[in-house]
Parts: C-alpha cells; sequence; structure tokens
C-alpha cells in the first residue's frame, strides 16, 4: 500500500529443499522491495512455513540462493550467517518466547549476547519496543503469566529490538484465540504502516485485502499464483486464490457444531 | 553401657572430621561430575555423530563397572601406570566424580530434551550462535529442571563414597571401622556412622530443595498460586 523502492530488500531465487524424502519446495522465487508486505497462502504442506524457515536458514536449504541488499548469504560462513539473521525477525506462529525469562529479558537478551549492548542500554531499548507493542506493563512477567495475544507481542519486541531490516511471519496468528488475533494484527498493521519491509504466511484475509502489495499462492512447493490482492480476490476473477479465500471465509462463517 | 558412652564420646570428634572428609570428597566429585555430565549432556544432544558415539561409549564405560572396581583400576592401576601419585582422597574424588558424570550426563540430557526445539530456534533466529544459545536459553532451563535428579545423584554419591575405605581414605565409614576394631563397640559405632551419613544426605537435599525453589520460574509451579 506504501510507495516501495525499487532495489529489492531481498532477493530469494530457486529454493529448492526436501525434507523426509518429500519434495517440500520446488525452486521458489520472489523478491521483497523496501517497505513492502508480501503474503504466502495456500493449503497447509504447500511449504509456506519452510519456505520462511529456509530464508534465514534455520532450515538450510539443498539449492537455491539468497540475497540481502544484493549481499549473497552463505550458510557456511557462520559469522556472516548470525549478521544476517541479526537483520531477519523471525515470529513463529508458537511464539517460541524464552521460558525462564520475564518479557524484558527475552527482548533484552540477544541485545545484549549478541549486539553487546551494555545491561542499561538493552533494557531501555526493550521497554521502547514492549511498549511500542503495547505491554510495557507487563515487563516483569514471564511467558507462562502472558496470554497467546501477549506473547506473541512480546515475540515481535523480540524481533524489532534487533533493528530488522526485514521481517518474517510464520502465520502468527494460527495459534490463538479469536478474540486475540485483533491486538496481534493490529501491531503488525502498524509496522506495515511504518513501512517496515515483510513476508508473512497468513490466512487472515481482511489483513490481506487491506495491507498486502502482493500475495503469492503456494501449493506443492511451488508460487503457482501470484498477485496484488485486487488482481486475484476481486468477485469474478476466478484465480485459485479466490476459490482457496472462498473456502476460507465459508468455513470461519459455519457455526460451531 | 558406660563403656559405650564413653567410647561414642571420644571418638565422635574422630569420626566428625570424618563426616567433614567425606563431605569434602562427594562435594568435589559431584562438581566434577558435574562438569562432565553437562559437557557430556551437550555433546550427545547437539554434537556430531562421532562425539556422540565418543561419550556415548564412556557412559557405557563408568555406568557398567562397578565403584569399587573402578577405585582399585585407577588408584593402583591407571594412575601409577601413567606416573602421577595421586592422594587417596584426591583419587576418589576423581573416580567418583567420573562415575557421577556419567549418571548426571543423563539427568541433564533428560532436562534438555525436555525444552522445546522452538527455543532453540528463536535463540538462532535472533543471531546467536549454537553455543550461545545453549548456554543462555537452554541450559538455564535444562539445569533448573535438573535439580530433583541431582539431588537423587547426590544422595547416591554421599552413601558410594564410603566404598573410598578401601583406598584407606579417612572418611566415616574408615575411622568408624578403626574405633571399632580396637573398642569392639560395632553396633553403637555404626549406628553413629549410619546418623552421621543420613543428616548429611538430609543437609544436602534440604538445600538442593531451597535451591529449586529459589530458582523456580514464576508461573511454572504445579502447586497452586
Amino acid at each position: 500500500m506504501t510507495n516501495p523502492e525499487p532495489r529489492p530488500v531481498l532477493q530469494v531465487r530457486n529454493i529448492s529443499k526436501k525434507l523426509g524424502g518429500k519434495q517440500i519446495l520446488q525452486g521458489v522465487s520472489f523478491e521483497l522491495r523496501k517497505r513492502e508486505l508480501k503474503v504466502l497462502i495456500g493449503p497447509s504442506g504447500g511449504g509456506k512455513s519452510t519456505l520462511l524457515q529456509c530464508i534465514n536458514f534455520l532450515i538450510p536449504p539443498d539449492e537455491g540462493e539468497i540475497f540481502l541488499k544484493g549481499q549473497e548469504i552463505h550458510i557456511h560462513r557462520k559469522r556472516d550467517l548470525y549478521a544476517y539473521r541479526q537483520k531477519v525477525g523471525m515470529i513463529f506462529q508458537d511464539f517460541n518466547l524464552f521460558d525462564h525469562l520475564n518479557a524484558l529479558d527475552n527482548v533484552s537478551i540477544a541485545l545484549r549476547k549478541v549486539k553487546k549492548m551494555t545491561k542499561t542500554a538493552a533494557r531501555d531499548r526493550a521497554v521502547v519496543e514492549l511498549e511500542r507493542v503495547g505491554i510495557g506493563d507487563k515487563a516483569e512477567l514471564y511467558p507462562s503469566q502472558l496470554s497467546g495475544g501477549q506473547k506473541q507481542r512480546v515475540s515481535i519486541a523480540r524481533a524489532l529490538a534487533m533493528d530488522p531490516e526485514v521481517m518474517l511471519l510464520d502465520e502468527p496468528t494460527s495459534a490463538l484465540d479469536p478474540e486475540l488475533i485483533g491486538e496481534v494484527l493490529t501491531v503488525i498493521r502498524n509496522l506495515a504502516q511504518d513501512g517496515m519491509t515483510m513476508i508473512m504466511a497468513t490466512h487472515q484475509i481482511g489483513f490481506i485485502r487491506a495491507l498486502a502489495d502482493e500475495i503469492l499462492f503456494m501449493q506443492e512447493g511451488k508460487i503457482i499464483e501470484q498477485g496484488t490482492p485486487f488482481d486475484l480476490l476481486m468477485p469474478g476473477k476466478n484465480s485459485r486464490t479466490q476459490a482457496f479465500c472462498s473456502k476460507l471465509q465459508e468455513l470461519s462463517e459455519e457455526p460451531d457444531i | 553401657m558406660f563403656e559405650t558412652f564413653q567410647v561414642l564420646r571420644d571418638s565422635f570428634p574422630y569420626l566428625l572430621q570424618g563426616a567433614g572428609v567425606t563431605a569434602l570428597a562427594v562435594a568435589g566429585a559431584m562438581a566434577f561430575g558435574f562438569l562432565i555430565g553437562i559437557h557430556i549432556a551437550v555433546f550427545q544432544v547437539y554434537g556430531p555423530w562421532w562425539l556422540r558415539r565418543m561419550v556415548g561409549a564412556y557412559v557405557w564405560f563408568f555406568r557398567g563397572v562397578p565403584i569399587l572396581v573402578l577405585l582399585f583400576l585407577f588408584y593402583f592401576g591407571l594412575f601409577s601406570l601413567i606416573g602421577i601419585n595421586l592422594s587417596a582422597l584426591t583419587s576418589v574424588i576423581l573416580v567418583l566424580g567420573m562415575t557421577s558424570g556419567a549418571y548426571q550426563s543423563q539427568i541433564y540430557r533428560g532436562a534438555i530434551q525436555s525444552l522445546s526445539y522452538g527455543q532453540l530456534k528463536a535463540a538462532r533466529a535472533l543471531g546467536m550462535s549454537d553455543t550461545r544459545a545453549i548456554v543462555s536459553i537452554i541450559l538455564p532451563q535444562a539445569l533448573r529442571l535438573s535439580i530433583p535428579g541431582f539431588s537423587n545423584e547426590y544422595s547416591i554419591i554421599l552413601k558410594d563414597s564410603a566404598l573410598a575405605f578401601v583406598l584407606g581414605t579417612t572418611e566415616i565409614m574408615a575411622r568408624t571401622h578403626f574405633v571399632a576394631s580396637r573398642t569392639y563397640q560395632h553396633l553403637p559405632l555404626y549406628l553413629m556412622a549410619a546418623l552421621l551419613y543420613f543428616i548429611l544426605t538430609g543437609i544436602g537435599v534440604k538445600m538442593l530443595r531451597k535451591l529449586e525453589e529459589k530458582v523456580r520460574i514464576p508461573g511454572y509451579s504445579h502447586h497452586q498460586g
């Protein structure tokens, strides 16, 4: 929805991955320009989560190249890999907060241990980020004392504190109760409006329509359709994406049995 | 009756010193075993195959051979073979420590494996090396979970330390044996020794329980509130 710059921040080229004898990703490519928000949708098992984890090498791809600001990332150059990961924030479906640390320390630990900031500087930064996601008052609470929505916001604060160039969001609201989804989506919407570059797997159609610059529809390890929400979701477009989204809509409107 | 009382009274300070030696041997062995055990556990969970294989063999060996055999093997055999002259107490600490390390490693391995893999992924995603993630994220949680198992290991090692008397270490058992064989007051003296072990076990277990409470992560209790 914002005006992207021409030079891509992140380039993903021809990523393939086989896991347990099954080809999960088959030559996936896409680019993210600064301030762009692209959305991955598609049936589960289609490779969305694997793709996102290949981008920061949590799952090493079998083939393909990844460039950040034109610089190719090599998984075997550990120093470069760690530096790259600091610039690529990741949000997980199940939060993955550090259970032994309170919200504040969850956000500040990487600042101290990775960025080598002083304790006070890290603490101050963590407070800023927790306030940014609206939970400054929960700084002293531990993950088990937080709701799902609050946990996910801590994890977003934790990623933001590292000053990422790009953020990868892997179904950030799928593990949440319906009434908690809104608070997390609001935070992500604010990020998008502040110009954060993001790629996000999600099935929140309203969010996609309002904010996505492009939809990538993934199935069986390939991007089989891509285009703006307008191109793919307007009634009568007859796209694969359209059919999938109508199905989602139908399911969400179905009453509980 | 009076004689019994007199023997107990006269030998009590001597036996109490023995308890000090026992405590020293156990503390040393537990600490040495901790260093060994934590490394083995990390290698077994995260190491390459050849390292897993190596530490696996270590655990197999030290859990598979009786401590008494190990004490003789190292004190009379290996240590003199490689030309180092260690005191009986040092040898006991080393042998008990190496054995305890094998047992402790499995306590820590179980604790590490009970943690979600997602936390390690999150740490890596923030730019942490695996070593950093293990030290800052995994071990602080795994060690908390290991305290009950460690407490068990402590009480076992404490009692195994009585075997040290075969090398002539002057701990509780050796001193009791020495006094009893001179005074023939076997029953009261060995009761006294039993009491000393009992108290040492209690103190250690209680302290570990306190530690467990102290470092418990808020919100993670199985108790209400």
